[in-house]
């Protein structure tokens, strides 16, 4: 099975190409107000997969999760919301329950758990058959986990292929101070093969259907032309 | 025909919107004894009599009402033809004696409708057009009713009238030719059926059978293998007449027959017709799974039956050499078995809808909701998000601690913590839907919305806006938080 290249070529060499494509991956809020970024970057994780091959979205929520899924949202954010099934449970244990059918059913690209708060069931044995039954479905799962003491989410032992910490970052401003692009701050926490620690601000593209590095990476293009260029060309079609 | 509405001893009519005006389609006996029929406007009718009662006229509730007549009369004769808008007919050829006779089944009949709180107007002839003419006119004797009987075009009839002609009597008498020549084809068809020279049968409405199967056995059997192997060989002979009909079942239950008599349920429904055994047992298994009290055999099921509540058509499909594959992308089976075991509710897609108002634009709706719904719109090149991805449903309301009566907000508390705001765009002015408000076309159109997107400091996206014009439409508007970007 492949790898989902996440479009920023430095992030994606040092993941050795990108995220495993029927792997196990975990988004943690950074703060509780970093619920919806953390579950926005999953879902264009699982936008990204979609990519490779076609199949529709799964994303599976809890009753109580804050505010309710947008449509005209998504689309703003490059998903066809046609292509998502969106699942409403009435708690974690349902939820988990429910998300392991859809991995081991295999008709999804993805399958996005949206959970908070504590998860006591989402333990080692729980991520472990989520990763499994993705590896043997060639599907990916993605965990998007908000307003959860560290002690039940970021330290918590997982089987996950990568673990993340997602929280807002400020985004390149656009002509008359309105804000831009969305931009998330990631740090990879934990990742089978290594590579912990790695930390980057990246900005999502929705024209080009990728991620780039928010502030140029040493050895880029210097950062003046390259907001430079994008304001010219903002402003001569806008 | 509206029942449960308006008291007995009071007018009312039924209406309808015809030519631009409200008119009188039907009306219960008092409001006809005092001088009102039906094609009158409302108006004038109201005119005459001030307190007379209007509910609007429902044809396909009267049609369900025949229908159900129709099943009732069934009991009589096994052929019944609605006769749209409030007549059945009835071929009682070699049915009659079973009843004691025509005159006696007729009473049995009218009595048994009447018990449905309805009056019946009964005609009995050679021909259906006969027996329909009798019931409007009433009388016994065909020859003597009017010439309205012959349900021909106003311009005929108005020409019978004048050639002298007053009673249908009086047309048997002329040469059938003549009278062909002269008034048309159609009237001497018209005749020969209502005087029973000419007999057109009836076509009876037959009620689709619904597919039925059932196992009984000699020895009650208990484990649920063996009753789950039962409901597989009823379902493949289902699937036989389902095939021959052309149908695939969408929804399906089995009933468990205890031998004391207690009977168990089980009710699935799919998303797609289907004639596919192995994937309705499929949800049979997730059902009992997810019952809250395992299947009790007791002392086992003494019988065991299947019906298909529901067929929509399903054509065969060519199936080639190779076996058909399972296409990957298809969802179908696995959300069936998610609103199963979950509930159908919880299973959603994203649906538009054509609306400029947020919280309309975007819903969420069942899967078995098949309403229309409108394309999405596409997202402007170049643009970031204007659209949040998590709307808060209803807004919530934030403070603002810092903004210009017509700016943009400088500063904003939501959930007992303080945002400055370092980046903002709008406003983004949407009116309000004044048409979907009750009294909206009366100077109260509702309050125009500024929307903004605003960033702080720490780069989180929100959506909110200023509830009112301030100054035009309210003195201090307010500030709400409708929604999370990414």
């Amino acid at each position: 099975m492949g790898v989902v290249p996440l479009g920023e070529t430095w992030l994606d060499q040092a993941l050795a190409g990108g995220l495993r494509a029927d792997g196990l991956h975990e988004f943690h809020a950074a703060d509780p107000l970093d619920g919806a970024t953390a579950l926005g970057f999953a879902l264009l994780v699982a936008r990204l997969r979609r990519e490779l091959d076609g199949r529709p979205l799964i994303w599976a929520r809890q009753d109580d999760a804050l505010g309710r899924p947008y449509g005209p949202g998504l689309v703003e954010l490059g998903l066809d919301p046609d292509a998502v099934t969106l699942l409403m449970l009435k708690d974690g244990k349902a939820l988990l329950r429910a998300g392991l059918d859809c991995v081991r059913d295999g008709a999804a690209a993805a399958v996005l758990l949206e959970l908070h708060g504590r998860q006591p069931l989402l333990d080692l044995t729980a991520t472990r058959r989520l990763a499994l039954a993705g590896a043997a479905s060639a599907t990916m799962v993605l965990l998007a986990r908000a307003q959860a003491p560290p002690s039940s989410s970021v330290l918590s032992p997982s089987a996950a292929h990568t673990r993340w910490q997602v929280a807002a970052a400020p985004s390149r401003v656009l002509p008359a101070d309105a804000p831009g692009q969305p931009a998330f701050a990631l740090t990879l926490l934990r990742r089978r093969g290594g590579g912990e620690g790695l930390s980057i601000t990246l900005e999502w593209n929705r024209d080009q259907v990728s991620f780039r590095a928010r502030t140029p990476l040493p050895g880029a293009v210097p950062a003046v032309a390259a907001s430079g260029a994008a304001d010219e060309q903002r402003r001569s079609t806008g | 025909m509206s029942r449960g509405e308006a008291p007995a001893d009071q007018s009312f009519a039924l209406i309808e919107k015809q030519r631009g005006a409200l008119r009188i389609v039907a009306l219960n006996p008092e409001a006809a004894r005092l001088g009102l029929e039906p094609g009158q406007a409302l108006a004038d009718a109201r005119g005459r009599l001030p307190d007379l009662a209007a509910f609007p006229h429902d044809p396909l509730a009267d049609a369900a009402l025949l229908t159900r007549l129709a099943r009732i009369c069934g009991d009589y004769t096994p052929s019944v033809q609605c006769d749209p808008p409030q007549g059945l007919l009835l071929d009682v050829t070699g049915c009659a004696h079973l009843h004691g006779g025509e005159a006696q089944m007729r009473d049995h009949l009218v009595a048994r409708v009447a018990a449905e709180g309805l009056t019946v107007h009964t005609g009995l002839a050679k021909t259906p057009q006969g027996a329909r003419a009798l019931a409007r006119f009433g009388g016994s004797d065909l020859s003597a009713l009017p010439l309205a009987a012959l349900d021909c075009e106003a311009e005929t009839l108005h020409a019978l009238t004048r050639a002298g002609f007053r009673r249908l009597g009086d047309l048997s008498r002329v040469s059938r030719k003549a009278l062909a020549a002269r008034f048309g084809m159609a009237t001497t068809t018209r005749l020969a059926r209502l005087l029973g020279e000419e007999d057109a049968h009836i076509v009876p409405e037959q009620a689709r059978e619904r597919v039925f199967a059932e196992a009984r056995f000699a020895e009650p059997i208990g484990r649920t293998d063996d009753v789950l192997d039962v409901i597989e060989h009823l379902l493949e002979r289902t699937a036989v007449t389902l095939r021959e009909r052309g149908e695939g079942g969408r929804a399906f239950r089995a009933r468990l027959h205890r031998s004391d008599g207690h009977v168990a349920r089980l009710a699935v429904e799919t998303g797609a017709p289907t004639r596919d055994p192995a994937l309705v047992l499929r949800l049979l298994r997730e059902r009992i799974d997810g019952l809250a009290d395992p299947l009790d055999p007791g002392f086992g099921y003494d019988a065991i039956d299947l019906l298909i509540v529901h067929a929509e058509a399903l054509p065969d499909r060519q199936v080639g050499l190779e076996a058909e594959r399972k296409r990957p992308d298809d969802l179908g089976p696995l959300l069936d078995r998610l609103a199963v075991r979950h509930g159908p509710e919880r299973v959603l897609r994203f649906v538009a809808c054509n609306s400029h108002t947020p919280e309309r634009a975007g819903t969420l709706r069942g899967l078995r909701d098949d309403r229309e719904t409108t394309p999405w719109p596409e997202g402007q090149e170049d643009e970031p998000p204007l659209r949040p991805l998590v709307l808060l449903d209803p807004p919530q309301r934030v403070r603002v601690t810092n903004a210009l009566p017509e700016g943009p907000p400088r500063q904003f508390s939501w959930r007992g913590k303080a945002h400055s705001v370092l980046r903002h765009e709008g406003p983004e002015r949407l009116a309000a839907e004044w048409w979907h408000r009750r009294d909206g076309y009366q100077g109260n159109p509702g309050l125009t919305r500024d929307y903004y997107r605003v960033e702080d400091e720490a780069g989180h996206r929100f959506w909110l806006f200023r509830h009112g014009l301030y100054g035009l439409e309210v003195e201090h508007p307010d500030w709400y938080i409708h929604g999370l970007f990414a």
